[in-house]
């Protein structure tokens, strides 16, 4: 309750930044926060990743287990992802099963890394129709102030580009690395009043109307989109936001292979 | 403990007396200790035991939630041991499993010792340790970094509480056991100790273990703790001595 009036109060300063042309951080409308990526965080994982965007934190690690295909696809892997909003990392996450904030945000980085065909599937297939490989990706929020849909995802995908197959320790041939065939960057941005602005903290995000979270691939194509909050979106708007998804994307992508 | 039958290829205690990772059997694994690592809590501490990493968080003292357990005249100390999905060899399901319920209540208990809980009555003390990778030993690395955010938050404590076990693998007393001796080991005794008042407020024993055995695990595993207990002192003097460096030099800026 006392974090809505805050918002409230909030509110005010942020929209009167704006009209000034500038965020509360110091940031341009386009500008997303630091961002840094430790590869190969976690040794128990096959692959992870810990993103520093700014003051969110997130660690990605991603599990992978020998098991069966879905019957309508026998010859692809399979890929589960989840994201736990655990308490340490905000006042406003609970501990317990998880809520609808998280499955939204466990889903847009899952559809993403998907659609975006970030990892070749079906070079994880053993066995077709008998044996794939399993693989799980965890998001772990470790310190939140906001867009865990853009951490987890540049986490997402610098894991996966980190990762190792375990085929020796699971019996199946030599290990070897993941298959990646894409890098499907999202950026969000959110709407306030008039306002467009990406990457945003914890407070821009409680006080903006709508946002929307734009995939976007190495040849400008789009893979995924999510829009979410409870206001509106000019068409134009959804084109500015594509535009500097695609742009501030790029630069991430870049900053990955790097 | 001791069920599962030893590789081939592991041996615990070698000719020279070295154990798995080259260390004496007195030997504890490395140990860093950093405080006040994350924004959002109002406390924080990280530890690297080993290969173990653990992240604990102090928010409160807070409105209890739920209401019910409110105690009307002290603190709650509410601990949430949590295991992350990639913090162990096979894929941890998510979620408090009975191990971690387990967990976080004697690391309660611990806690609940040394806090000054009739300071904030009604109110909740929640501490979340997250294990991000796991290689034996969590429970102590946890209850030694959750006792340096409760530090770092600010709470009232009559001491920190610094944590660490000894058991028996190879036939042989050694302190701090790592995976392969906890796994293919005889005995584990994780103790968590109140340096200054020299309490015990944490104490489980599994395995098999003579009269004497025992007694030199216990004394072995407080040695433990009184080192553990130098770094958490030594972390969080490095945490405020930072701080008192900016206070001094922040005038300058702003003339």
């Amino acid at each position: 309750m006392s974090k809505d009036v805050m918002a409230d109060l909030k509110r005010d300063h942020i929209v009167q930044l704006l009209s000034k042309g500038t965020r509360v951080d110091g940031r341009a409308f386009d500008e997303m926060r630091p961002l840094t990526v430790e590869i190969n965080y976690v040794l128990s994982a096959e692959g992870s990743a810990r993103v520093r965007l700014g003051k969110t934190d997130v660690l990605v690690g991603i599990k992978m287990m020998v098991g069966s295909p879905f019957p309508d696809t026998p010859n692809s892997g399979v890929m589960t992802t989840n994201a736990e909003l655990i308490p340490l990392a905000s006042e406003t996450f609970e501990s317990g099963p998880p809520d609808q904030e998280s499955i939204e945000v466990s889903r847009v980085i899952d559809r993403g890394i998907r659609e975006g065909h970030a990892v070749d599937m079906k070079k994880l297939c053993i066995e077709a129709g008998k044996e794939v490989w399993i693989m799980f990706l965890d998001i772990h929020a470790l310190d939140f102030d906001g867009n865990l849909f853009d951490a987890g995802n540049i986490g997402a995908l610098a894991a996966l580009k980190s990762a190792i197959v375990p085929a020796a320790r699971a019996g199946k041939g030599e290990d070897y690395p993941m298959p990646i065939s894409h890098e499907p960057i999202s950026v969000t941005a959110v709407k306030i009043g008039e306002h467009l602005l990406i990457d945003p903290t914890h407070d821009e995000e409680r006080v903006a109307d709508a946002r929307l979270t734009v995939a976007t691939l190495e040849n400008g194509s789009i893979c995924a989109m999510q829009k979410g909050g409870s206001g509106s979106l000019k068409m134009d708007e959804v084109f500015k936001i594509i535009e500097m998804s695609r742009k501030r994307g790029a630069e991430v992508r870049a900053k990955l292979s790097g | 403990m001791g069920g599962t039958p030893i590789p081939n290829d592991i041996k615990l205690l070698d000719e020279n007396g070295k154990r798995v990772d080259g260390r004496r059997p007195d030997e504890m694994r490395p140990i860093k200790i950093e405080a006040g690592v994350l924004n959002k809590a109002d406390g924080s501490a990280y530890v690297e035991w080993g290969l173990n990493k653990v992240l604990a968080a102090v928010y409160g003292p807070r409105e209890c939630h739920p209401r019910h357990l409110q105690n009307t005249t002290r603190a709650l100390v509410q601990c949430h041991y949590n295991m992350a999905a990639f913090s162990v060899d096979d894929r941890k399901r998510p979620g408090p499993d009975r191990r971690s319920h387990e967990i976080s209540k004697i690391t309660s208990e611990a806690l609940t010792h040394v806090v000054f809980t009739e300071y904030f009555p009604r109110t909740s003390i929640d501490v979340y340790i997250e294990v991000l990778q796991a290689n034996a030993g969590t429970r102590c690395a946890g209850l030694t970094a959750a006792s340096v955010a409760l530090a770092d938050a600010g709470v009232p404590m009559r001491d920190l509480v610094a944590s660490c076990a000894a058991g028996k693998a190879a036939d042989t007393v050694m302190v701090d056991l790592g995976k392969e001796e906890d796994n293919f080991g005889q005995a584990d005794v994780p103790v968590g100790y109140v340096p200054r008042t020299e309490e015990i407020v944490l104490l489980q024993m599994d395995g098999e273990l003579t009269h004497d055995e025992y007694t030199l695990s216990l004394k072995m595993a407080i040695e433990g703790c009184k080192k553990v207990y130098e770094e958490q002192r030594n972390a969080l003097k490095r945490r405020y001595q930072v701080r008192s460096v900016d206070a001094v030099e922040e005038p300058k800026g702003v003339a």
